[in-house]
Formats: C-alpha cells, sequence, structure tokens
C-alpha cells in the first residue's frame, strides 16, 4: 500500500513539474495545486497506513493509526487552500491590468 | 530566594572584576605621566594617533563660528603639536629606547591597539607631521576662502591619523584597519573637486587597486597571524626563524608584498598615481610623494626582519624596485604635463627606495655574519633617500602649484622663460630638480652614491644565484638615474629657461605669494642642509631604525654609515659623471629621439590595459547575467529543477541510499488500486487536456481521490476537509476562468517540451526512490503513543482535533493568521486599484 501511493505521489509531482514549466498562469496554479495533493498523500504515507483504528477515542481501544501526520495534513490542506486563491486572484488582477496570462509575455523589461 | 541571592553575590563580583580591569588600565594609564629624562612626556603615542581624528571631527564644525579666519590655520596647530612631540623623543630613542603602549581593543582576539614607537616609526613620523604642517601653510595660501575648506582639512586630518596610526601600530591587525582609512582619505582628498569627471575617475582608480592590494595585504596578514598565533610585530619578529619552512609562509609573503607594491605603486601597479594627479596640489605634496606612497615602504621595511633573507623577498622587492625605477623614469620623460611628470618620478624615485630595501634584507640571509652588514648599508640608503625624496618632491610639487597657480597651466609646452619673473619659485625648483637628479651640493646626491655604492655591494654577494645575474642591477640602476636626470632637467629648462609665451598662457607670470613660498622655502632649506650635516640625520634618526630592521644586527655591529660627500675616485662616482655627462647629451638631443615614445602608441600602456581589464569585467558579467537571467520564470524553474535533479539525485548515488522493500507494506485492497489508478490516469490527462474545464474536472477528480484516499485510510477529518476544500477551490478555479482568456495550446518548441518532459520524469523518478528509501528506514518509534492519552490529558476523543488544538495549538493559530492574510490579500487585490497618475508611472 504504502509503495503504491508513493507512486501515485511520484506520478503527482511528475504531472505538477510539468505544469509547473509551463507557460499559461494558470496551468502553474494548477500545477501547485496538485503538488500540494502529492505532499499530503506523502506525509499520510510516511506516518505507516492501516495499522490502527481511526483516532476516535471510545469506539474501541487502539491501536490506533499515526493521528500527528492527520493533523500536519490538516494545516497543510488549509494553507495550500489560501495560497491558492491568492494566486488565482493574483492571476485573475494580473490578466486585467496587463491583458495577458502567459508568462512569456509577463516578463519584466530588460533592465529591471 | 536562594538563586536570586547568588546571581546578586555574582553581579557584584563581575562589577568589581570591571572595576578591578578599569583601574588596571587607568594605572597603566598613569605610568604614561612620569618623568623621562627630565623632559615629562604626558603623552603615549596612542593619542597622538587619535588627536587628528578628534580634530577631524571639530573642524566640521568650527568654520561657523570663525568666518573671518582660514580654518587652516587652526588645523596647522595640530601638526606641528605631534611634530614637537615626536622631536622629543629622538634623543631617547637614539639611545635605543623604545615605547610600547596597549589599549585592548577586541583581546579576545589578540587586535589591540597597541602603538610602538621604534626608530623606524618614528623617521615616518616625523615626515608625516613636519611635511604635513608645512603641507597646511602652503594650502592656506593656495585654496580659495570659497572652496569647501572644512571638507579638505577634514579629510587632510583623517588622512594625516591614519597614516600616523599605519606607522604606529604594533597589531598588524589594527595596522591594517589604519591602512584602509588612509586608502578612503585619499580617495576623498582626490576627488575633492568631485564636479570634474577625471577627479572622480583618478578618485575610483587609486580607490580599486590600493583597496585591492589591502585586501591581499590581510589575507597575508591573517596567514601570519595564523602561522605564529600572534598579531604583534614585535612577537612575529621574534619567533618567525621557527616558521621558515611552513607551508603558508611564502604566500603570505606573496599577498603582503602586493599590499606593498599597490600603495606604494610599484611597477605595474603604478597607473592609480598619475590619475591621482587630479588632487589639489597640497594633496599631491603631502599623501602622493611623502607620505601614503610611503606606507607601503614602511611595510616592506618592518617585514624585513620577518621575510628578509629569503630569496623570492630579496629577488621580487629588488627587480620589481628597479624596473618601477626605470619605467617610472622612462615614462617621465615623454610626460608634457608638469605634475603628470612629477607622478611619473615619484612612481621611480618609490622603486628606487624599495631596490634597496630589497637589496639590504640580503644581509639577513645567513643570519648576523661580519661580512652580511655591508649589504646593510644599502638599507641605510634607502631610509636616507626616503627622508630626502619626501623634502624635495614635496617643494617641487608645491612648486607646480604655484605656477599653476600663477599662470594657470602645468602644460610644459605652453611654459618657458618664467626665471626671471618668478625667481624665487625657481632657485627651489632648481634646488628640487637637481637633488633629485642626483647633483652636488644636494642631498640627492648623497643618496644616489649610496644607492650606486649598494648596488654595485650586492653583485659581491655569492647568494641567490648573483653571479649569474649581478651585473644586470647596477646597468639597470645606472640606465634609469640618466632618465631621472633627464626629467630633472625637463623640469628646470623646459619651464624656467627658453623662450617666455605670454599668449599662451592665462594671466601674465609673477611671483607667488610670500605665504605660498614658506613651506618650499623650508624644505629647499632642508634639502641643503641635510647635504652639509647627513650624518646628524643617520646618528639620530637612520640607526636607530636600522636597529628595528636588523634587530639582530644590531647587538653585534654597528650598522651606522658615515655620510660622507667625497671618497675619492670610486666606481659609484665615475658612474654619476657618466650619467650626467650621458644624460646631459640625451637632453641636448631629446627632440630627435624622443620618437621612439610614440613607438609605445597610447593604446599599449597599462593604463589602457587596466581600462580594458575594468570594461571586459564589466562587459562579460554583464553577458554572463544576461546569459542565464533571462527574465522568463520557466527557465528559473528550470535552474531550480536541475540543481535538485543533480544534488538529490548525485547524492542519492554517491551515497548509494537506494533501499526498496516491501515486506513492511499494508495489504492493498481492490478499490485502493481503483483509486490510485483512476488518479494516474486522470492526472496525466490533465496534460493533454484540450479544454481548461476538462483540466479543472480532471484536477477534482485527483482531488478527490485524494479525500477518498483519507477515507480508505482511517483520517475522517481530513476526508472532511479535503472534500470541502477541493470543491471551494474547483470553485475558484471556474470562478477565475470566467475573467481569463481562453485555455491556449502550449505552443512550445518540441525540444521545449521534451525538456520539460526530461526534467518532471527525472524530479518524479527521485521523489519515489527518496521516499521508497526513507520508509524502510525507520530510526526510531513515533511519538504517538503519547498523543492517544488525549482524553486523560486534555479531555478530547478526537485525538487529531487535540493535537490541532491543544497539544500543537500554535500552528493552528498561525495557520489561521495564513488565511487571513490571504483573504486580506485577495480582498485588496481585487479592490484597491491604481490610481490614474500611478499607472501611467509604471507604464514608462
Amino acid at each position: 500500500m504504502e509503495t503504491l501511493i508513493t507512486i501515485l505521489a511520484g506520478v503527482l509531482v511528475t504531472v505538477a513539474t510539468y505544469l509547473l514549466l509551463s507557460k499559461s498562469v494558470i496551468r502553474v496554479i494548477l500545477g501547485t495545486a496538485i503538488l500540494s495533493h502529492a505532499a499530503h498523500l506523502m506525509i499520510m504515507t510516511m506516518g505507516g497506513l492501516k495499522e490502527g483504528e481511526v483516532p476516535l477515542i471510545g469506539k474501541d481501544h487502539g491501536p490506533y493509526v499515526d493521528a500527528l501526520p492527520q493533523a500536519l495534513i490538516l494545516t497543510s490542506i488549509v494553507i495550500g487552500f489560501a495560497v491558492t486563491a491568492l494566486s488565482l486572484v493574483l492571476a485573475y488582477r494580473t490578466y486585467q491590468e496587463t491583458g495577458t496570462d502567459t508568462l512569456d509575455e509577463l516578463r519584466g523589461n530588460k533592465h529591471e | 530566594m536562594q538563586s536570586l541571592n547568588s546571581c546578586r553575590v555574582k553581579i557584584v563580583y563581575l562589577f568589581n572584576c570591571e572595576i578591578k580591569s578599569y583601574l588596571l588600565q587607568l594605572d597603566n594609564f598613569a605610568k604614561y605621566f612620569t618623568i623621562r629624562n627630565g623632559g615629562l612626556i604626558l603623552v603615549s603615542v596612542n593619542l597622538l594617533i587619535i588627536i587628528p581624528f578628534i580634530a577631524a571631527a571639530l573642524i566640521l564644525f568650527l568654520q561657523k563660528r570663525v568666518s573671518r579666519i582660514h580654518i587652516g590655520w587652526f588645523v596647522l596647530l595640530i601638526p606641528i603639536i605631534l611634530f614637537i612631540f615626536l622631536v622629543r623623543y629622538i634623543p631617547n630613542i637614539a639611545n635605543g629606547a623604545t615605547y610600547l603602549h596597549t589599549i585592548n581593543w577586541i583581546p579576545s582576539y589578540g587586535i589591540n591597539f597597541s602603538s610602538y614607537l621604534d626608530g623606524l616609526s618614528l623617521i615616518f613620523g616625523l615626515i608625516i607631521t613636519g611635511i604635513g604642517a608645512l603641507v597646511i601653510v602652503y594650502s592656506i595660501y593656495y585654496l580659495n576662502e570659497n572652496e569647501s575648506l572644512k571638507h579638505f582639512y577634514c579629510y587632510l586630518m583623517l588622512f594625516m591619523g591614519a597614516m600616523l596610526g599605519v606607522i604606529f601600530s604594533d597589531n598588524i591587525m589594527v595596522l591594517y584597519v589604519f591602512w584602509e582609512l588612509t586608502s578612503i582619505s585619499s580617495f576623498l582628498l582626490i576627488a575633492f573637486w568631485f564636479q570634474r569627471k577625471r577627479s572622480r575617475e583618478g578618485a575610483q582608480k587609486a580607490l580599486l587597486i590600493t583597496v585591492s592590494g589591502g585586501f591581499s595585504m590581510l589575507a597575508g596578514f591573517i596567514m601570519i597571524g595564523n602561522i605564529t598565533g600572534s598579531f604583534s610585530f614585535r612577537e612575529i619578529i621574534a619567533i618567525i626563524p621557527d616558521f621558515y619552512d611552513h607551508t603558508l609562509f611564502i604566500p603570505a609573503m606573496l599577498l603582503i608584498l602586493l599590499g606593498a607594491f599597490t600603495k606604494s605603486a610599484q611597477f605595474p601597479f603604478h597607473i592609480w598615481l598619475p590619475s591621482a594627479m587630479e588632487a589639489p596640489t597640497p594633496v599631491s605634496a603631502y599623501l602622493h610623494s611623502a607620505t601614503m606612497v610611503n606606507a607601503g615602504l614602511y611595510l616592506v621595511a618592518r617585514f624585513t626582519p620577518v621575510f628578509g633573507g629569503e630569496g623570492l623577498w630579496f629577488w621580487l622587492v629588488t627587480v620589481v624596485g628597479l624596473v618601477t625605477m626605470f619605467w617610472g623614469s622612462f615614462t617621465a620623460v615623454r610626460q608634457t604635463d608638469l605634475k603628470a611628470l612629477l607622478a611619473y618620478s615619484t612612481i621611480s624615485q618609490l622603486g628606487m627606495i624599495m631596490s634597496m630595501f630589497g637589496m639590504g634584507s640580503a644581509a639577513l640571509n645567513n643570519g648576523y655574519s661580519a661580512d652580511s652588514v655591508v649589504y646593510t648599508q644599502a638599507t641605510f640608503a634607502a631610509l636616507f633617500h626616503l627622508i630626502n625624496h619626501a623634502t624635495f618632491k614635496s617643494a617641487l610639487f608645491m612648486v607646480v602649484g604655484i605656477i599653476d597657480h600663477g599662470v594657470g597651466t602645468r602644460d610644459i609646452r605652453r611654459l618657458g622663460g618664467l626665471a626671471t619673473y618668478m625667481p624665487i619659485t625657481f632657485t627651489i625648483a632648481m634646488i628640487g630638480s637637481f637633488s633629485m637628479a642626483g647633483l652636488p651640493p644636494f642631498n640627492g646626491f648623497l643618496s644616489k652614491e649610496m644607492f650606486f655604492t649598494s648596488v654595485l655591494n650586492i653583485r659581491e654577494a655569492n647568494i641567490f644565484s648573483l653571479e649569474a645575474w649581478g651585473t644586470l642591477l647596477p646597468v639597470l640602476a645606472w640606465v634609469a638615474s640618466v632618465f631621472t636626470f633627464i626629467y630633472c632637467m625637463i623640469v628646470v629648462f623646459k619651464t624656467f629657461l627658453g623662450k617666455y609665451q605670454e599668449e599662451r598662457l592665462e594671466h601674465p607670470a609673477h611671483e607667488a605669494p610670500v605665504g605660498m613660498l614658506i613651506a618650499p622655502i623650508i624644505l629647499a632649506v632642508l634639502v641643503i642642509a641635510i647635504f652639509f650635516f647627513p650624518n646628524v640625520l643617520g646618528d639620530y634618526l637612520i640607526v636607530p631604525a636600522m636597529a628595528s630592521i636588523f634587530p639582530a644586527f644590531a647587538a653585534e655591529a654597528d650598522l651606522g654609515v658615515t655620510i660622507s660627500a667625497w671618497h675619492g675616485f670610486t666606481p659609484e662616482l665615475i658612474m654619476t659623471i657618466g650619467v650626467v655627462v650621458v644624460g646631459t647629451l640625451l637632453f641636448i638631443s631629446l627632440k630627435y629621439w624622443k620618437r621612439i615614445y610614440a613607438l609605445l602608441p597610447e593604446s599599449w600602456s597599462f593604463d589602457s590595459l587596466y581600462n580594458a581589464v575594468l570594461e571586459t569585467v564589466e562587459t562579460s558579467s554583464n553577458k554572463i547575467t544576461n546569459f542565464y537571467m533571462t527574465g522568463y520564470l520557466r527557465d528559473y524553474l528550470v535552474y531550480i529543477y536541475l540543481f535538485f535533479i543533480i544534488v538529490v539525485g548525485g547524492t542519492l548515488i554517491y551515497t548509494g541510499a537506494l533501499n526498496f522493500d516491501i515486506a513492511g507494506n499494508a495489504p492493498i485492497d481492490a478499490i485502493d488500486w481503483f483509486i490510485a489508478i483512476t488518479m494516474v490516469v486522470g492526472s496525466i490527462a490533465i496534460i493533454f487536456a484540450k479544454s481548461r474545464l476538462t483540466a479543472i474536472l480532471l484536477n477534482g477528480v485527483i482531488g478527490y481521490g485524494v479525500a477518498l484516499f483519507f477515507v480508505l485510510l482511517r483520517a475522517p477529518d481530513l476526508a472532511l476537509t479535503q472534500t470541502v476544500v477541493e470543491t471551494v477551490t474547483t470553485v475558484l478555479f471556474l470562478v477565475a476562468y470566467y475573467f481569463l482568456p481562453d485555455w491556449q495550446k502550449e505552443n512550445s518548441s518540441r525540444k521545449t517540451k521534451s525538456v520539460n518532459l526530461l526534467i518532471s520524469v527525472l524530479v518524479g523518478a527521485i521523489f519515489v526512490v527518496v521516499a521508497l528509501a526513507v520508509q524502510n528506514e525507520k530510526l526510531f518509534e513515533s511519538i504517538s503513543g503519547f498523543f492517544e492519552n488525549s482524553y486523560e490529558l486534555v479531555g478530547a476523543k478526537n485525538i487529531v482535533n487535540a493535537i490541532l488544538s491543544d497539544f500543537r495549538g500554535f500552528d493552528t493559530m498561525l495557520e489561521v493568521v495564513v488565511l487571513l492574510i490571504a483573504g486580506i490579500g485577495v480582498f485588496t487585490l481585487i479592490k484597491l486599484k491604481a490610481r490614474k497618475g500611478e499607472e501611467e508611472l509604471e507604464n514608462k
């Protein structure tokens, strides 16, 4: 299971990297979103998978799955969402101001 | 309470220690308020260094207070006071006393303000303060009232303090600090008329060259400190013989020499000195003839007991000195500007002194022996000529300043026949030039004779393979002296004699005001006085200085040389006569052979080489930067990924950390396979998506897939959050799409695409390999067992929530802040628009 998820995350990283290297802003933002999915899956995997019960006390008396990675991922999801939202609005405003959403055209002047 | 008490005791104890150390310092200080030899010496040498700096600060406030009196008169007090103090030390120093006084600065690094006054630093100190006083007198009359006088004198005092710091510091690190201060104040003084482009260029050139040398010198000092474990001259000289075979010994020597050569304008670093002639003439007379350019010579003299006797040291210092002497005198003849001529003559004379220091170091080759004492005469001559050069060269510069001031030009081709209009100036110029040429009855004659003596003596030394090359040294020295003679004649004859061309001058010629003549007259009198009473100088100043340079010899033999103007028909006298005869002939036939200078076009000079180097460095760094800083985001990402691939992948291969084992894995159910394969297919499909809607939905597929995995992997909170967030994100994307233009096909070239693909696959592969390797390297148990007591500890049954809000609440707090900032950012981005004017500014 860990190997499967790892390889899956690897595929996601590959796709994200490819998207990050592309020219349009929206693809780059998509790339970041996919990259964060991969990261979350990896954090999950690192804690070990299916080694116990759901981390809710009272239903049964453990052993529970490692709860710490879950807490970390929960934090990370929210931060990733905030960043994605901000980049999207930034892309929208950039397009409004400059009339383009391709990164090559957004290149600054030569002497900046 | 107990701990508080002990703390208090500690503080009191520390406080007492502080007070004790201060009392010790005061005690040290009090030792200086003692009576010595009937004279009350109230000043330690440290104070001498500090006084000019204090003056520099005060000058800036002075000008407003005294608008009617030229502030130069106030500034003049300082060098005079310092000079008098130094003069009072002469008898004691001549009797072999030395003065050391330390003020702690950074004791833990062994860096302290220790000032050390001995014969060597005394000579330099007298030159700096004495000529400093004369230059200030001269500048009072030279500079206009409407110049920015307070800045001029402030920089000058800064320079004087720094220069005194250089020569009196016993600690090489402190010496370096003052060394750089001289570079900086010289930079400020050269560009005193900053409105002129050439002043700025000259200042920049001087700064670049001297500071580069200073840096290399610092490196050398640090090496010396590492070799010997001390930064103090005296200690280094005492223990250096144990370290002659140290690997850093030669590198340190070369680096320190580089510093000395750049500061003293030795070949090929001499180019900054002619450019520095854009400075006001008092500055040229002071810095670029008598003081700052002597700093390198001082360094060489100081380090002679450390490095002398090393063959490389001897050859480098001697040969570079002689080559500089030749090149400087050879180039001086072709100059048409008087100041440039004097600049090259300074270069040449400095080279001569440098080569004499080099030859003197040969005496240290085998330690002390009676035979090698004869080579120390070269060092004696060097110190003697150093004093002589300072006197006549400053006088000459002042003369040129007078001419410039009087007739408005320094161009030799426009000058001539000034002798009848400026008799006193003419006399001074003649004394200075003939002294420089090495004619009697002036002091230059004596030092030139001694110079020839030392080059002839050094041939006899059977060391450093001199028997093969030794004959070259006198030849080179003689040729250089011939050229020296020629340019000295040019100064006198082309300027003051010949045809008076009034129509080519800006003002009619007239004698300078008396005040301007005071300083050069004093110097000219000195030039003659030294010729008639040279041994006073020798016994009182030079012999103690020799003791500092040859500490081992001083105990054994008398290093003094009796200077005499006449010692029979010796080879050196014949050489001098030859110089005069050949020089006169060449000077008369100057216009016939001047064409050889045309063989060396301007574009081949060292100046143009320097400019070319600067330009090449600038353009090539521009090219390099423009080559990789393209401004395209993709390129930068490529660099980052390549770096990642090379470093992480390389480390993987290098350490062989590949580790793959599926034994410990959890079982995989059919549904897991299904979701995983769906996600793989979905994610790859994003790349090929034709429309943006497809892409965004596929991203949703991945997001919900992750959420499903969270469900399967027993993480309810995560699944919930992931679902909600994925939904909102998808909505956001869709909203953004409504405003953004259509999703275009990636129109990159095939090459770019394949590079992107290669990078992506490599990054993914490295990611997977590292992750798999890490999974099988469980070093210790997880700490999650602790969190499972969340009910007992914090009363929460949901462990994940307990971690988020209790065990690791800080994370959550700041994550909320992140959301808040993002929200504010989104709001401002949408609401706030640039105003009209700003938009226009941006588009400019």
